[in-house]
Protein backbone atom coordinates (compact mmCIF):
# COMPACT_ATOMS: atom_id res chain seq x y z
CA UNK A 1 0.00 0.00 0.00
CA UNK A 2 2.78 2.43 0.57
CA UNK A 3 4.41 1.90 -2.75
CA UNK A 4 1.10 2.45 -4.12
CA UNK A 5 0.62 5.63 -2.53
CA UNK A 6 4.22 7.00 -3.39
CA UNK A 7 3.93 6.27 -6.90
CA UNK A 8 0.43 7.91 -7.49
CA UNK A 9 1.66 11.15 -5.64
CA UNK A 10 5.15 11.03 -6.54
CA UNK A 11 4.64 13.59 -9.67
CA UNK A 12 2.53 15.97 -7.88
CA UNK A 13 1.81 16.94 -4.21
CA UNK A 14 0.02 14.85 -2.37
CA UNK A 15 -3.57 14.65 -2.62
CA UNK A 16 -5.13 11.25 -2.42
CA UNK A 17 -5.48 9.77 0.85
CA UNK A 18 -6.01 5.98 2.31
CA UNK A 19 -9.90 5.79 2.68
CA UNK A 20 -10.68 7.26 6.13
CA UNK A 21 -11.60 4.31 7.97
CA UNK A 22 -14.38 6.04 9.76
CA UNK A 23 -15.99 7.20 6.33
CA UNK A 24 -19.79 7.64 7.01
CA UNK A 25 -21.53 5.13 4.76
CA UNK A 26 -18.85 2.32 5.26
CA UNK A 27 -21.51 -0.69 5.69
CA UNK A 28 -21.33 -2.62 2.96
CA UNK A 29 -24.66 -2.04 1.98
CA UNK A 30 -26.85 -3.81 -0.83
CA UNK A 31 -27.93 -0.14 -1.63
CA UNK A 32 -24.05 0.49 -2.33
CA UNK A 33 -23.37 -2.29 -4.91
CA UNK A 34 -26.37 -1.72 -6.74
CA UNK A 35 -26.00 1.94 -7.17
CA UNK A 36 -22.50 2.13 -7.71
CA UNK A 37 -22.97 -0.85 -10.47
CA UNK A 38 -26.15 0.52 -12.25
CA UNK A 39 -23.77 3.77 -12.54
CA UNK A 40 -21.48 2.12 -14.52
CA UNK A 41 -23.52 0.24 -16.57
CA UNK A 42 -25.43 3.58 -17.36
CA UNK A 43 -21.62 5.13 -17.79
CA UNK A 44 -20.07 2.63 -20.30
CA UNK A 45 -23.06 1.79 -22.15
CA UNK A 46 -22.98 4.11 -25.07
CA UNK A 47 -19.58 3.44 -25.66
CA UNK A 48 -19.95 -0.15 -25.29
CA UNK A 49 -23.08 -0.38 -28.22
CA UNK A 50 -20.98 1.40 -30.53
CA UNK A 51 -17.97 -1.09 -29.97
CA UNK A 52 -20.58 -3.72 -30.16
CA UNK A 53 -22.24 -2.35 -32.95
CA UNK A 54 -18.88 -1.81 -35.22
CA UNK A 55 -17.78 -5.39 -34.15
CA UNK A 56 -20.48 -7.05 -35.96
CA UNK A 57 -21.42 -7.16 -39.56
CA UNK A 58 -23.85 -4.15 -40.28
CA UNK A 59 -24.54 -4.12 -43.96
CA UNK A 60 -27.65 -1.22 -43.98
CA UNK A 61 -29.88 -0.44 -41.16
CA UNK A 62 -28.77 -2.30 -37.37
CA UNK A 63 -31.25 -4.30 -36.35
CA UNK A 64 -34.56 -3.27 -34.65
CA UNK A 65 -33.45 -5.49 -31.65
CA UNK A 66 -30.24 -3.84 -30.29
CA UNK A 67 -27.03 -5.95 -30.67
CA UNK A 68 -25.38 -6.33 -27.31
CA UNK A 69 -23.05 -9.16 -28.05
CA UNK A 70 -20.85 -8.00 -30.60
CA UNK A 71 -19.99 -10.73 -33.50
CA UNK A 72 -16.39 -10.04 -32.91
CA UNK A 73 -15.82 -9.46 -36.91
CA UNK A 74 -13.89 -6.84 -38.69
CA UNK A 75 -16.35 -6.84 -42.00
CA UNK A 76 -17.60 -2.89 -41.19
CA UNK A 77 -14.17 -1.68 -40.62
CA UNK A 78 -12.50 -3.01 -43.73
CA UNK A 79 -15.59 -1.69 -45.97
CA UNK A 80 -14.78 1.77 -43.74
CA UNK A 81 -11.11 1.59 -44.93
CA UNK A 82 -11.92 0.29 -48.62
CA UNK A 83 -15.00 2.50 -49.50
CA UNK A 84 -13.37 5.94 -47.78
CA UNK A 85 -10.24 6.99 -49.29
CA UNK A 86 -9.85 9.55 -46.74
CA UNK A 87 -9.69 7.86 -43.23
CA UNK A 88 -6.11 7.60 -43.41
CA UNK A 89 -5.71 10.75 -44.02
CA UNK A 90 -7.98 11.76 -41.21
CA UNK A 91 -6.29 9.54 -38.35
CA UNK A 92 -2.76 10.74 -39.87
CA UNK A 93 -3.76 15.00 -39.77
CA UNK A 94 -4.87 14.48 -36.30
CA UNK A 95 -1.70 12.82 -35.30
CA UNK A 96 0.32 15.12 -37.24
CA UNK A 97 -1.40 18.74 -35.30
CA UNK A 98 -1.67 16.73 -32.09
CA UNK A 99 2.11 15.73 -32.30
CA UNK A 100 3.19 19.46 -33.08
CA UNK A 101 1.18 21.33 -30.78
CA UNK A 102 2.58 18.92 -28.02
CA UNK A 103 5.55 19.11 -29.08
CA UNK A 104 5.55 23.03 -28.57
CA UNK A 105 3.93 23.05 -25.41
CA UNK A 106 6.70 20.60 -23.79
CA UNK A 107 9.63 22.50 -24.44
CA UNK A 108 8.30 26.37 -24.49
CA UNK A 109 5.64 25.84 -21.88
CA UNK A 110 8.81 24.60 -19.80
CA UNK A 111 10.72 27.55 -20.24
CA UNK A 112 8.27 30.26 -19.96
CA UNK A 113 7.51 28.47 -16.88
CA UNK A 114 10.51 27.75 -15.70
CA UNK A 115 11.22 32.08 -16.15
CA UNK A 116 8.01 32.46 -13.94
CA UNK A 117 8.94 30.10 -11.54
CA UNK A 118 12.47 31.00 -10.53
CA UNK A 119 13.70 34.03 -12.35
CA UNK A 120 13.16 37.66 -11.35
CA UNK A 121 12.37 40.34 -13.94
CA UNK A 122 10.58 43.35 -14.66
CA UNK A 123 6.83 42.83 -15.64
CA UNK A 124 6.95 38.98 -14.52
CA UNK A 125 3.81 39.30 -12.12
CA UNK A 126 2.25 41.25 -15.06
CA UNK A 127 2.57 39.00 -17.60
CA UNK A 128 1.33 35.94 -15.28
CA UNK A 129 -1.43 37.51 -14.30
CA UNK A 130 -2.25 38.74 -17.73
CA UNK A 131 -1.97 34.98 -19.13
CA UNK A 132 -3.85 33.43 -16.19
CA UNK A 133 -6.78 35.90 -16.62
CA UNK A 134 -7.58 34.89 -20.02
CA UNK A 135 -8.42 31.30 -18.90
CA UNK A 136 -11.50 31.76 -18.31
CA UNK A 137 -12.65 33.65 -21.74
CA UNK A 138 -14.86 31.30 -23.54
CA UNK A 139 -12.53 30.71 -26.24
CA UNK A 140 -15.67 31.06 -28.90
CA UNK A 141 -14.50 34.29 -28.50
CA UNK A 142 -11.77 34.08 -30.59
CA UNK A 143 -12.76 31.97 -33.51
CA UNK A 144 -14.04 34.96 -35.58
CA UNK A 145 -10.65 36.91 -35.72
CA UNK A 146 -8.65 33.44 -35.79
CA UNK A 147 -10.30 32.85 -39.14
CA UNK A 148 -10.08 36.32 -40.81
CA UNK A 149 -6.37 35.87 -39.62
CA UNK A 150 -5.64 32.34 -41.16
CA UNK A 151 -7.61 33.49 -44.16
CA UNK A 152 -5.62 36.64 -44.45
CA UNK A 153 -2.24 34.24 -44.46
CA UNK A 154 -3.60 31.74 -46.81
CA UNK A 155 -3.67 28.71 -43.81
CA UNK A 156 -7.56 28.19 -43.76
CA UNK A 157 -7.61 24.20 -45.25
CA UNK A 158 -4.28 23.65 -43.76
CA UNK A 159 -2.84 22.07 -40.80
CA UNK A 160 -1.42 25.25 -39.81
CA UNK A 161 -4.48 26.73 -39.17
CA UNK A 162 -4.87 24.50 -36.05
CA UNK A 163 -1.25 23.98 -35.22
CA UNK A 164 -0.63 27.52 -34.56
CA UNK A 165 -3.70 28.16 -31.94
CA UNK A 166 -3.01 25.35 -30.72
CA UNK A 167 0.31 26.61 -29.29
CA UNK A 168 -2.03 29.18 -27.32
CA UNK A 169 -3.09 27.17 -24.73
CA UNK A 170 -1.82 28.71 -21.54
CA UNK A 171 -2.65 26.14 -18.88
CA UNK A 172 0.61 24.32 -19.62
CA UNK A 173 2.59 27.24 -18.57
CA UNK A 174 0.68 27.46 -15.17
CA UNK A 175 1.33 23.63 -14.68
CA UNK A 176 5.36 23.91 -15.28
CA UNK A 177 5.30 27.19 -13.07
CA UNK A 178 3.74 25.17 -10.64
CA UNK A 179 6.02 22.20 -11.04
CA UNK A 180 9.20 23.75 -11.25
CA UNK A 181 8.84 25.79 -8.07
CA UNK A 182 9.43 23.05 -6.29
CA UNK A 183 12.40 22.27 -7.22
CA UNK A 184 15.67 23.15 -5.48
CA UNK A 185 17.20 26.03 -6.69
CA UNK A 186 21.19 24.29 -5.53
CA UNK A 187 21.45 22.27 -8.33
CA UNK A 188 20.91 24.96 -11.02
CA UNK A 189 23.42 27.62 -8.44
CA UNK A 190 25.42 24.55 -8.93
CA UNK A 191 25.44 24.08 -12.57
CA UNK A 192 26.33 28.08 -13.21
CA UNK A 193 29.26 27.54 -10.90
CA UNK A 194 30.09 24.18 -13.33
CA UNK A 195 29.68 26.68 -15.64
CA UNK A 196 26.79 26.29 -17.78
CA UNK A 197 24.97 29.33 -19.59
CA UNK A 198 21.53 30.34 -18.91
CA UNK A 199 20.24 28.27 -21.35
CA UNK A 200 22.57 24.96 -20.05
CA UNK A 201 20.93 25.44 -16.94
CA UNK A 202 17.22 24.91 -18.53
CA UNK A 203 18.92 21.85 -21.14
CA UNK A 204 20.66 20.07 -18.43
CA UNK A 205 19.20 20.31 -15.18
CA UNK A 206 15.27 22.07 -15.06
CA UNK A 207 14.44 20.03 -18.43
CA UNK A 208 15.43 16.32 -16.83
CA UNK A 209 14.58 17.72 -13.74
CA UNK A 210 10.90 18.25 -14.64
CA UNK A 211 10.07 15.63 -17.02
CA UNK A 212 7.50 13.70 -15.18
CA UNK A 213 5.15 16.72 -15.23
CA UNK A 214 6.18 17.06 -18.84
CA UNK A 215 5.05 13.86 -19.74
CA UNK A 216 1.44 14.58 -17.79
CA UNK A 217 1.06 18.32 -20.33
CA UNK A 218 2.55 15.99 -23.16
CA UNK A 219 -0.82 13.84 -22.56
CA UNK A 220 -3.32 16.41 -21.88
CA UNK A 221 -1.99 18.11 -24.61
CA UNK A 222 -2.11 15.34 -26.89
CA UNK A 223 -5.78 14.23 -26.03
CA UNK A 224 -6.73 17.94 -26.09
CA UNK A 225 -5.89 18.49 -29.69
CA UNK A 226 -7.15 14.70 -30.95
CA UNK A 227 -10.53 15.32 -29.33
CA UNK A 228 -11.16 18.97 -30.52
CA UNK A 229 -13.77 19.80 -33.00
CA UNK A 230 -15.21 23.17 -33.12
CA UNK A 231 -12.47 25.27 -34.79
CA UNK A 232 -10.91 22.72 -36.81
CA UNK A 233 -14.87 22.28 -38.48
CA UNK A 234 -14.73 26.01 -39.03
CA UNK A 235 -10.87 25.87 -40.32
CA UNK A 236 -11.20 22.89 -42.72
CA UNK A 237 -12.85 22.50 -45.73
CA UNK A 238 -11.68 19.63 -48.14
CA UNK A 239 -12.20 16.42 -46.91
CA UNK A 240 -9.16 15.27 -47.77
CA UNK A 241 -7.79 17.70 -44.88
CA UNK A 242 -10.19 17.01 -42.17
CA UNK A 243 -8.93 15.95 -38.71
CA UNK A 244 -10.50 12.80 -37.31
CA UNK A 245 -13.45 14.14 -35.44
CA UNK A 246 -14.60 16.16 -38.18
CA UNK A 247 -14.42 13.63 -40.41
CA UNK A 248 -16.11 11.33 -38.38
CA UNK A 249 -19.11 13.64 -37.88
CA UNK A 250 -19.55 13.93 -41.89
CA UNK A 251 -19.80 10.17 -42.25
CA UNK A 252 -23.34 9.92 -41.85
CA UNK A 253 -23.92 12.68 -44.49
CA UNK A 254 -21.62 10.61 -47.13
CA UNK A 255 -22.81 6.82 -46.22
CA UNK A 256 -25.70 7.52 -45.48
CA UNK A 257 -27.22 3.62 -45.53
CA UNK A 258 -24.64 2.07 -44.22
CA UNK A 259 -24.29 2.35 -40.73
CA UNK A 260 -21.55 -0.54 -40.15
CA UNK A 261 -18.70 2.03 -41.50
CA UNK A 262 -20.48 4.69 -39.63
CA UNK A 263 -20.28 2.75 -36.44
CA UNK A 264 -16.33 1.62 -37.15
CA UNK A 265 -15.52 5.22 -38.09
CA UNK A 266 -16.75 6.26 -34.78
CA UNK A 267 -15.03 3.15 -32.52
CA UNK A 268 -12.01 3.43 -34.47
CA UNK A 269 -11.64 7.13 -34.07
CA UNK A 270 -12.40 6.50 -30.10
CA UNK A 271 -10.01 3.54 -29.69
CA UNK A 272 -6.87 5.53 -29.41
CA UNK A 273 -7.91 7.56 -27.04
CA UNK A 274 -9.37 4.41 -24.79
CA UNK A 275 -6.04 2.42 -25.27
CA UNK A 276 -4.02 5.45 -24.12
CA UNK A 277 -6.32 6.28 -20.99
CA UNK A 278 -5.75 2.40 -20.22
CA UNK A 279 -2.02 3.07 -20.31
CA UNK A 280 -1.64 5.91 -18.80
CA UNK A 281 -4.57 6.65 -16.21
CA UNK A 282 -3.09 8.34 -13.20
CA UNK A 283 -2.06 11.03 -15.51
CA UNK A 284 -5.58 11.42 -17.05
CA UNK A 285 -7.10 11.49 -13.46
CA UNK A 286 -4.66 14.14 -12.09
CA UNK A 287 -5.11 16.00 -15.12
CA UNK A 288 -8.88 16.13 -14.39
CA UNK A 289 -7.70 16.98 -10.49
CA UNK A 290 -5.54 19.97 -11.68
CA UNK A 291 -8.56 21.49 -14.50
CA UNK A 292 -6.53 20.85 -17.23
CA UNK A 293 -9.03 18.10 -18.76
CA UNK A 294 -13.08 17.46 -18.61
CA UNK A 295 -15.85 15.00 -18.33
CA UNK B 1 23.88 51.75 -23.58
CA UNK B 2 26.25 50.37 -21.07
CA UNK B 3 22.48 50.26 -19.60
CA UNK B 4 20.44 48.56 -21.81
CA UNK B 5 23.44 45.99 -21.49
CA UNK B 6 23.62 45.41 -18.30
CA UNK B 7 19.82 45.23 -18.18
CA UNK B 8 19.82 42.83 -20.83
CA UNK B 9 22.74 40.66 -19.39
CA UNK B 10 20.46 40.27 -16.02
CA UNK B 11 16.81 40.08 -18.08
CA UNK B 12 17.57 38.72 -21.30
CA UNK B 13 17.24 35.17 -20.81
CA UNK B 14 14.09 35.38 -19.13
CA UNK B 15 12.24 37.34 -21.78
CA UNK B 16 13.81 34.81 -24.13
CA UNK B 17 12.38 31.72 -22.02
CA UNK B 18 8.75 33.60 -22.10
CA UNK B 19 8.97 34.89 -25.46
CA UNK B 20 7.75 32.15 -27.94
CA UNK B 21 5.01 31.32 -25.21
CA UNK B 22 3.89 34.97 -24.96
CA UNK B 23 4.32 35.45 -28.03
CA UNK B 24 1.64 32.80 -29.61
CA UNK B 25 -0.60 33.92 -26.71
CA UNK B 26 -0.47 37.27 -27.73
CA UNK B 27 -1.47 36.26 -31.26
CA UNK B 28 -3.91 33.29 -31.07
CA UNK B 29 -5.43 34.53 -27.74
CA UNK B 30 -5.14 38.63 -26.50
CA UNK B 31 -5.41 39.70 -30.08
CA UNK B 32 -7.90 37.72 -31.78
CA UNK B 33 -9.90 38.26 -28.25
CA UNK B 34 -9.82 42.29 -28.76
CA UNK B 35 -10.49 42.42 -31.93
CA UNK B 36 -13.49 40.08 -31.71
CA UNK B 37 -14.79 42.75 -29.07
CA UNK B 38 -14.34 45.59 -31.59
CA UNK B 39 -15.82 43.41 -34.45
CA UNK B 40 -19.11 43.43 -32.54
CA UNK B 41 -19.69 46.83 -33.05
CA UNK B 42 -19.26 46.93 -36.54
CA UNK B 43 -20.34 44.92 -40.20
CA UNK B 44 -17.44 43.24 -41.28
CA UNK B 45 -16.67 41.62 -44.96
CA UNK B 46 -14.03 39.47 -45.45
CA UNK B 47 -13.25 41.32 -48.68
CA UNK B 48 -13.50 45.46 -47.69
CA UNK B 49 -12.94 44.53 -43.67
CA UNK B 50 -14.51 46.41 -40.60
CA UNK B 51 -17.39 49.42 -41.10
CA UNK B 52 -19.04 50.56 -37.82
CA UNK B 53 -22.51 50.39 -37.20
CA UNK B 54 -25.40 52.88 -36.20
CA UNK B 55 -25.93 53.10 -33.56
CA UNK B 56 -22.82 51.24 -32.05
CA UNK B 57 -24.92 48.68 -30.03
CA UNK B 58 -26.84 47.74 -33.26
CA UNK B 59 -25.13 44.06 -33.45
CA UNK B 60 -26.25 43.19 -30.20
CA UNK B 61 -29.90 44.56 -30.67
CA UNK B 62 -29.92 42.89 -33.89
CA UNK B 63 -28.84 39.75 -31.97
CA UNK B 64 -31.60 39.64 -29.64
CA UNK B 65 -34.67 40.51 -32.00
CA UNK B 66 -33.74 38.58 -35.29
CA UNK B 67 -35.35 35.51 -36.47
CA UNK B 68 -38.07 35.79 -33.92
CA UNK B 69 -35.59 36.09 -31.12
CA UNK B 70 -33.73 33.04 -31.54
CA UNK B 71 -30.92 33.84 -29.83
CA UNK B 72 -33.16 34.10 -26.51
CA UNK B 73 -34.41 30.59 -27.18
CA UNK B 74 -31.23 29.64 -27.59
CA UNK B 75 -30.35 31.24 -24.03
CA UNK B 76 -32.98 29.64 -22.70
CA UNK B 77 -32.99 26.63 -23.87
CA UNK B 78 -28.66 26.58 -22.68
CA UNK B 79 -30.32 27.80 -19.26
CA UNK B 80 -33.10 25.04 -18.92
CA UNK B 81 -29.97 22.64 -20.27
CA UNK B 82 -27.34 23.74 -17.83
CA UNK B 83 -29.86 23.93 -14.57
CA UNK B 84 -30.56 20.66 -15.21
CA UNK B 85 -26.93 19.35 -15.94
CA UNK B 86 -25.12 21.14 -13.32
CA UNK B 87 -27.80 19.94 -10.62
CA UNK B 88 -27.57 16.23 -11.70
CA UNK B 89 -23.36 16.53 -11.97
CA UNK B 90 -23.34 17.95 -8.60
CA UNK B 91 -25.65 15.40 -7.10
CA UNK B 92 -24.38 12.66 -8.59
CA UNK B 93 -20.58 13.05 -8.44
CA UNK B 94 -20.99 13.17 -4.88
CA UNK B 95 -23.11 10.50 -3.95
CA UNK B 96 -21.01 8.23 -6.30
CA UNK B 97 -17.67 9.69 -4.64
CA UNK B 98 -19.22 9.20 -1.09
CA UNK B 99 -20.24 5.39 -2.24
CA UNK B 100 -16.75 4.89 -3.39
CA UNK B 101 -14.94 6.58 -0.64
CA UNK B 102 -14.76 3.44 1.63
CA UNK B 103 -13.68 1.16 -0.41
CA UNK B 104 -10.27 -0.35 -0.81
CA UNK B 105 -7.88 1.53 -2.76
CA UNK B 106 -8.02 -0.70 -5.83
CA UNK B 107 -11.71 -0.92 -5.94
CA UNK B 108 -11.61 3.00 -6.05
CA UNK B 109 -9.61 3.22 -8.69
CA UNK B 110 -11.54 1.03 -10.82
CA UNK B 111 -14.66 2.96 -10.63
CA UNK B 112 -13.02 6.12 -10.99
CA UNK B 113 -10.80 4.72 -14.48
CA UNK B 114 -14.84 3.06 -15.57
CA UNK B 115 -16.65 6.75 -14.82
CA UNK B 116 -13.95 8.27 -16.58
CA UNK B 117 -13.40 6.17 -19.56
CA UNK B 118 -16.19 7.62 -21.72
CA UNK B 119 -14.80 10.81 -21.24
CA UNK B 120 -11.61 10.37 -22.85
CA UNK B 121 -13.21 10.65 -26.46
CA UNK B 122 -14.23 13.31 -27.61
CA UNK B 123 -17.47 15.34 -26.74
CA UNK B 124 -18.39 14.65 -30.69
CA UNK B 125 -18.26 10.67 -30.23
CA UNK B 126 -20.20 11.34 -26.95
CA UNK B 127 -23.07 12.90 -28.88
CA UNK B 128 -22.74 10.38 -31.36
CA UNK B 129 -23.32 7.42 -29.20
CA UNK B 130 -26.46 8.69 -27.50
CA UNK B 131 -27.70 10.04 -31.08
CA UNK B 132 -27.69 6.45 -31.90
CA UNK B 133 -28.75 5.52 -28.72
CA UNK B 134 -31.98 8.15 -29.67
CA UNK B 135 -32.16 7.11 -33.69
CA UNK B 136 -36.00 6.56 -34.38
CA UNK B 137 -36.07 3.24 -36.05
CA UNK B 138 -33.17 1.44 -34.33
CA UNK B 139 -31.90 3.06 -31.59
CA UNK B 140 -31.62 1.66 -27.89
CA UNK B 141 -34.27 4.03 -26.15
CA UNK B 142 -36.56 3.63 -29.05
CA UNK B 143 -36.07 -0.03 -28.67
CA UNK B 144 -36.76 0.05 -24.35
CA UNK B 145 -40.12 2.02 -24.96
CA UNK B 146 -41.39 -0.56 -27.69
CA UNK B 147 -40.54 -3.39 -25.55
CA UNK B 148 -42.23 -1.66 -22.59
CA UNK B 149 -45.60 -1.67 -24.64
CA UNK B 150 -45.07 2.64 -24.42
CA UNK B 151 -46.04 4.69 -27.63
CA UNK B 152 -43.57 5.75 -29.74
CA UNK B 153 -41.27 8.49 -28.67
CA UNK B 154 -39.62 10.90 -31.53
CA UNK B 155 -36.80 11.46 -29.20
CA UNK B 156 -35.21 13.82 -31.06
CA UNK B 157 -37.40 15.44 -33.98
CA UNK B 158 -39.92 16.36 -31.29
CA UNK B 159 -39.53 19.76 -30.29
CA UNK B 160 -41.29 19.49 -27.45
CA UNK B 161 -38.88 16.58 -26.23
CA UNK B 162 -35.63 17.25 -28.61
CA UNK B 163 -33.90 19.45 -25.89
CA UNK B 164 -35.05 17.11 -23.05
CA UNK B 165 -33.37 13.86 -24.99
CA UNK B 166 -29.98 16.17 -24.74
CA UNK B 167 -30.43 16.85 -21.41
CA UNK B 168 -30.66 13.67 -20.24
CA UNK B 169 -27.67 12.03 -22.58
CA UNK B 170 -25.39 14.89 -20.41
CA UNK B 171 -27.30 14.53 -17.21
CA UNK B 172 -26.42 9.98 -17.57
CA UNK B 173 -22.97 11.04 -18.52
CA UNK B 174 -21.71 10.11 -15.26
CA UNK B 175 -19.58 13.27 -13.87
CA UNK B 176 -15.90 11.87 -13.70
CA UNK B 177 -14.60 15.26 -12.80
CA UNK B 178 -16.83 15.69 -10.10
CA UNK B 179 -16.16 12.39 -8.68
CA UNK B 180 -12.06 12.96 -8.85
CA UNK B 181 -12.40 15.86 -7.22
CA UNK B 182 -14.55 15.01 -4.65
CA UNK B 183 -12.53 12.39 -4.15
CA UNK B 184 -9.48 13.88 -3.36
CA UNK B 185 -11.50 16.09 -1.04
CA UNK B 186 -13.06 13.92 1.13
CA UNK B 187 -9.88 12.35 1.84
CA UNK B 188 -8.58 15.24 3.61
CA UNK B 189 -11.35 15.86 5.87
CA UNK B 190 -9.82 15.16 9.48
CA UNK B 191 -10.30 11.59 11.11
CA UNK B 192 -11.17 13.08 14.23
CA UNK B 193 -14.41 14.78 13.01
CA UNK B 194 -16.09 11.71 12.14
CA UNK B 195 -14.84 10.21 15.74
CA UNK B 196 -16.54 12.81 17.87
CA UNK B 197 -19.39 12.70 16.03
CA UNK B 198 -19.62 8.58 16.89
CA UNK B 199 -19.31 9.12 20.00
CA UNK B 200 -21.97 11.59 20.06
CA UNK B 201 -24.52 8.97 18.68
CA UNK B 202 -25.11 10.66 15.10
CA UNK B 203 -25.75 7.83 12.79
CA UNK B 204 -23.73 7.25 9.18
CA UNK B 205 -26.17 9.28 7.33
CA UNK B 206 -26.10 12.20 9.75
CA UNK B 207 -22.30 12.03 10.01
CA UNK B 208 -22.20 12.25 6.47
CA UNK B 209 -24.86 15.01 5.84
CA UNK B 210 -23.63 17.19 8.99
CA UNK B 211 -19.50 17.10 7.98
CA UNK B 212 -18.59 14.97 4.87
CA UNK B 213 -21.27 17.79 3.05
CA UNK B 214 -20.55 20.84 4.54
CA UNK B 215 -17.21 20.63 4.64
CA UNK B 216 -17.01 20.25 0.92
CA UNK B 217 -18.55 23.34 0.04
CA UNK B 218 -15.55 24.68 -1.75
CA UNK B 219 -15.11 21.80 -3.97
CA UNK B 220 -19.02 22.12 -4.50
CA UNK B 221 -18.35 25.37 -5.78
CA UNK B 222 -15.74 25.30 -7.75
CA UNK B 223 -17.74 22.39 -9.65
CA UNK B 224 -20.45 24.10 -9.94
CA UNK B 225 -18.65 26.73 -11.64
CA UNK B 226 -16.95 24.58 -13.90
CA UNK B 227 -19.90 22.50 -14.63
CA UNK B 228 -21.70 25.65 -15.50
CA UNK B 229 -19.33 27.03 -17.71
CA UNK B 230 -19.37 23.73 -19.74
CA UNK B 231 -22.90 23.62 -19.74
CA UNK B 232 -22.60 27.21 -21.49
CA UNK B 233 -20.65 26.35 -24.01
CA UNK B 234 -22.44 22.91 -25.13
CA UNK B 235 -21.91 22.38 -28.67
CA UNK B 236 -21.00 19.04 -30.11
CA UNK B 237 -23.36 17.12 -28.62
CA UNK B 238 -26.53 19.44 -30.32
CA UNK B 239 -24.21 19.37 -33.14
CA UNK B 240 -24.73 15.71 -33.79
CA UNK B 241 -27.49 14.82 -32.24
CA UNK B 242 -29.51 17.52 -34.15
CA UNK B 243 -27.39 18.34 -36.89
CA UNK B 244 -30.21 20.52 -38.24
CA UNK B 245 -32.03 22.14 -35.23
CA UNK B 246 -35.71 21.43 -34.40
CA UNK B 247 -37.13 24.57 -34.97
CA UNK B 248 -36.04 26.69 -32.33
CA UNK B 249 -35.93 24.47 -29.62
CA UNK B 250 -32.62 22.86 -29.88
CA UNK B 251 -30.88 26.17 -30.42
CA UNK B 252 -27.95 26.90 -27.53
CA UNK B 253 -25.47 30.16 -27.63
CA UNK B 254 -22.86 28.05 -28.92
CA UNK B 255 -24.60 26.81 -31.62
CA UNK B 256 -26.05 30.35 -32.37
CA UNK B 257 -22.57 31.98 -32.60
CA UNK B 258 -21.25 28.86 -34.90
CA UNK B 259 -24.99 29.57 -37.59
CA UNK B 260 -24.08 33.29 -37.54
CA UNK B 261 -20.68 33.34 -37.91
CA UNK B 262 -19.69 30.31 -39.89
CA UNK B 263 -23.42 29.43 -42.04
CA UNK B 264 -24.34 33.26 -43.07
CA UNK B 265 -20.60 34.59 -42.26
CA UNK B 266 -22.35 37.39 -39.97
CA UNK B 267 -19.35 38.13 -37.99
CA UNK B 268 -20.80 41.47 -36.58
CA UNK B 269 -23.44 39.39 -34.98
CA UNK B 270 -21.33 36.08 -33.92
CA UNK B 271 -19.23 38.27 -32.31
CA UNK B 272 -22.09 40.54 -30.23
CA UNK B 273 -23.24 36.85 -29.14
CA UNK B 274 -19.81 35.48 -28.18
CA UNK B 275 -19.44 38.68 -25.85
CA UNK B 276 -23.01 37.52 -24.53
CA UNK B 277 -21.55 33.93 -23.64
CA UNK B 278 -18.15 35.68 -22.09
CA UNK B 279 -20.04 38.06 -19.96
CA UNK B 280 -22.84 35.32 -18.78
CA UNK B 281 -19.60 33.35 -17.69
CA UNK B 282 -18.05 36.40 -16.51
CA UNK B 283 -20.87 36.90 -13.95
CA UNK B 284 -20.55 33.20 -12.84
CA UNK B 285 -16.75 33.63 -11.97
CA UNK B 286 -17.36 36.67 -10.15
CA UNK B 287 -20.02 34.95 -8.20
CA UNK B 288 -17.92 32.16 -7.83
CA UNK B 289 -15.16 34.87 -5.95
CA UNK B 290 -17.09 36.38 -3.78
CA UNK B 291 -18.93 33.12 -2.34
CA UNK B 292 -15.47 31.58 -1.51
CA UNK B 293 -14.59 34.85 0.06
CA UNK B 294 -16.61 33.73 3.21
CA UNK B 295 -15.62 30.42 2.55
CA UNK B 296 -15.04 27.77 5.44
CA UNK B 297 -11.42 26.69 6.42
CA UNK B 298 -10.77 23.17 7.82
Amino acid sequence: MATEQATETAIFPKTEELAPRRFPLDGTAFVRWVVLIVTTVVALFPMYWLFANAFTPILATPPLTPIIIPAFRLDNFERLLVNNKFYLNWMVNSLVVAFAVTAFHAVFDTLAGYAFAKKRFPGRNLFFVLILSTLMIPIHVTFIPLYIINRQLGLIDSLWALILPGTAWVFGIFLMRQYIQTLPSELEDAARIDGCSEFGVFRHVIFPLSRPAIAALAIFTFVRSWNDFLWPVIALNKPQNYTLTVGVANLQGEFMTDWGIIFSGAALAALPMIVFFLFFQKYFLEGVRMGALKG
Amino acid sequence: MTRVRTFLKKYGWSYLFILPSLATFALFTLVPVVWSFIISFQKYSLVRGGTWVTPIYANYAQAFTMLNGIFVASIRNTLLYTVFTVTANIFLGLILASLIQPLSHRLRTFFRAAYYLPAVTSALIIGLTWAYIFNAQWGFATYLTRALGLPPVRWLSDPDIALWSITLSAVLTIPATAIVLYSAAMGSIPQEYYEAAELDGASPIQRWWSITVPLLKSTTLYLVVLYTIASFEVFERIYVMVPSGVGNSTQTIVTQIYANGFKEFDFGIASAQAFVLFAMIAAIAVAQFRALRSDVEY
